[in-house]
């Protein structure tokens, strides 16, 4: 077994500096990494790229690392819920890549799996497709979309041991398999570290090898974007 | 005329046994509370889950099961969670059924634009692009006009687009309507709706062959 795990967040985090490229799992707020995004809030670190699905709300998530002013440029699909990011990119002073979400996700997987870059039929003939190659296939049409490259990926698991073995909960999975080993060095977060041997390896959505370093992490708030519920019969 | 609901219940007639379905944010949530109940449907979400199911009770939600819209959701018997990228698999590898969406714009030629308006709202395209590029089976559910009253059934879009000659079938406040390659062919008419008003709340070609029937609910 080789062992992964660091002390905390703070060994978890060393190497980030100023302008580098990260990416950062969650959809929403649902499976978002709250010790690593705290920690670059600490760290302070600027010029920073975020490859993330959603940009957080105004006072969670990577919205506290807009309001720090920290992010240079995020690569996002949906940024609808946060005011601060719709001031920033529309007066010019953060730039935004909007991506098709499909196409986001496949960006980080070929990172993983070595794919330089692949087709999608997703944005065809739309501002996305611009200055991209196109090319047939069987009469329909596909953009050419490179894979990412990031620093770091900062990614939140359920369970996890020693090995950087990730188990995901529910739909806090979304983006977070799909990063892991898709940067230089890939940081997974849990909110249970096991010993090894204590997950059925049956059982386990991301194995070892695409982890660098596993953490505990701390008071995780899980907050809910909209809670919505039905009475009680 | 029908209001949204009216509208998502028209749409839930297109809902048949057997069929995985994607529901956009919006009207299109709304159908899965007028999906018949005799029949086998999954429904898929983008961000991980297939065979959700209603909002949980309350003091039962769970802030690790979301849908698309990041509302609090349950999975149901049979249910399943992904990644993103597998969730995509399924929707660009057209494993998904029927995709029901809304839209600011649809043009005659079948284009869908519901992402953009530049310099006022750039909120993205989340799934949108994937799934209109991809889906073999979509369904908008829309608004005949805008709230100046200008019709939304265009000649051409005048947002940014988020597909190209994309949409089959459009279901409005007032009409079923099918995206042909002459334009759009009229097929029902909501309640109370005149093929008249109809036309006059359409931008692009309206093509009536004739008696247009009024929709059943």
């Amino acid at each position: 077994m080789i062992n992964k795990t660091v002390k905390n967040v703070v060994d978890a985090l060393q190497g980030v500096e100023d302008s580098m490229t990260f990416m950062l799992g969650g959809f929403g707020l649902c499976g978002i990494p709250e010790n690593a995004i705290g920690e670059l809030v600490r760290l302070g670190i600027k010029d920073i790229t975020c490859i993330s699905n959603n940009a957080g709300v105004d006072d969670f998530g990577l919205g506290l690392l807009l309001q720090n002013h920290q992010i240079k440029k995020m690569i996002s699909s949906y940024v609808g819920e946060n005011d601060e990011f719709e001031r920033q990119m529309l007066s010019g002073e953060l730039e935004v890549e909007l991506t098709p979400q499909g196409t986001l996700a496949e960006k980080c997987r070929a990172a993983q799996g070595g794919f330089p870059a692949f087709y999608t039929p997703a944005g065809f003939g739309t501002e996305v497709a611009e200055g991209k190659e196109t090319r047939e296939f069987d009469g329909k049409m596909y953009v050419l979309e490179p894979a990412y490259k990031a620093d770091f990926a900062f990614v939140k698991a359920w369970k996890g041991d020693e090995a950087g073995n990730l188990i995901f909960k529910g739909t806090a999975r979304n983006f977070n398999p799909c990063m892991c080993g898709a940067a230089t060095i890939t940081v997974a977060e849990v909110e249970e570290l096991v010993p090894a041997g204590a997950l059925d390896p049956n059982q386990i959505h991301i194995p070892g090898i695409f982890v660098q370093r596993i953490f505990q992490g701390e008071r995780y708030e899980k907050r809910i974007e909209q809670r919505t519920v039905r009475p009680k019969p | 005329m029908l209001d949204k609901n009216g509208i998502a219940k028209r749409i839930a007639r297109e809902v048949k046994n057997g069929y995985y379905v994607n529901l956009g944010i919006g009207i299109p949530t709304l159908v899965a509370n007028f999906v018949r109940e005799d029949i086998q449907v999954e429904f898929q979400s983008e961000n991980g889950v297939l065979g959700m199911g209603p909002f949980p009770f309350e003091g039962e939600e769970d802030a690790d099961v979301i849908n698309a819209g990041k509302q609090t959701i349950t999975a149901l018997a049979g249910a399943s969670f992904f990644d993103s990228a597998t969730s995509f698999n399924m929707i660009r590898g057209q494993h998904v059924d029927l995709t029901i969406l809304g839209a600011m714009e649809v043009a005659e030629n079948g284009d869908i634009a519901n992402w953009k308006i530049p310099g006022k709202m750039v909120k993205g395209m989340g799934g949108a692009m994937d799934l209109v590029a991809s889906a073999e089976n979509i369904i908008v559910a829309m608004m005949h006009t805008n709230k100046a009253g200008k019709s939304k059934l265009l000649k051409r879009c005048t947002l940014p687009l988020t597909g190209v000659g994309c949409v089959k079938k459009i279901v409005s406040n007032l009409a079923v309507i099918e995206v042909t390659s002459e334009g759009f062919k009229l097929l029902e008419r909501a309640p109370g709706v005149t093929v008249d008003q109809i036309r006059e709340a359409t931008e692009g070609a309206l093509i009536v062959e004739g008696e247009i029937p009024e929709m059943k609910l």
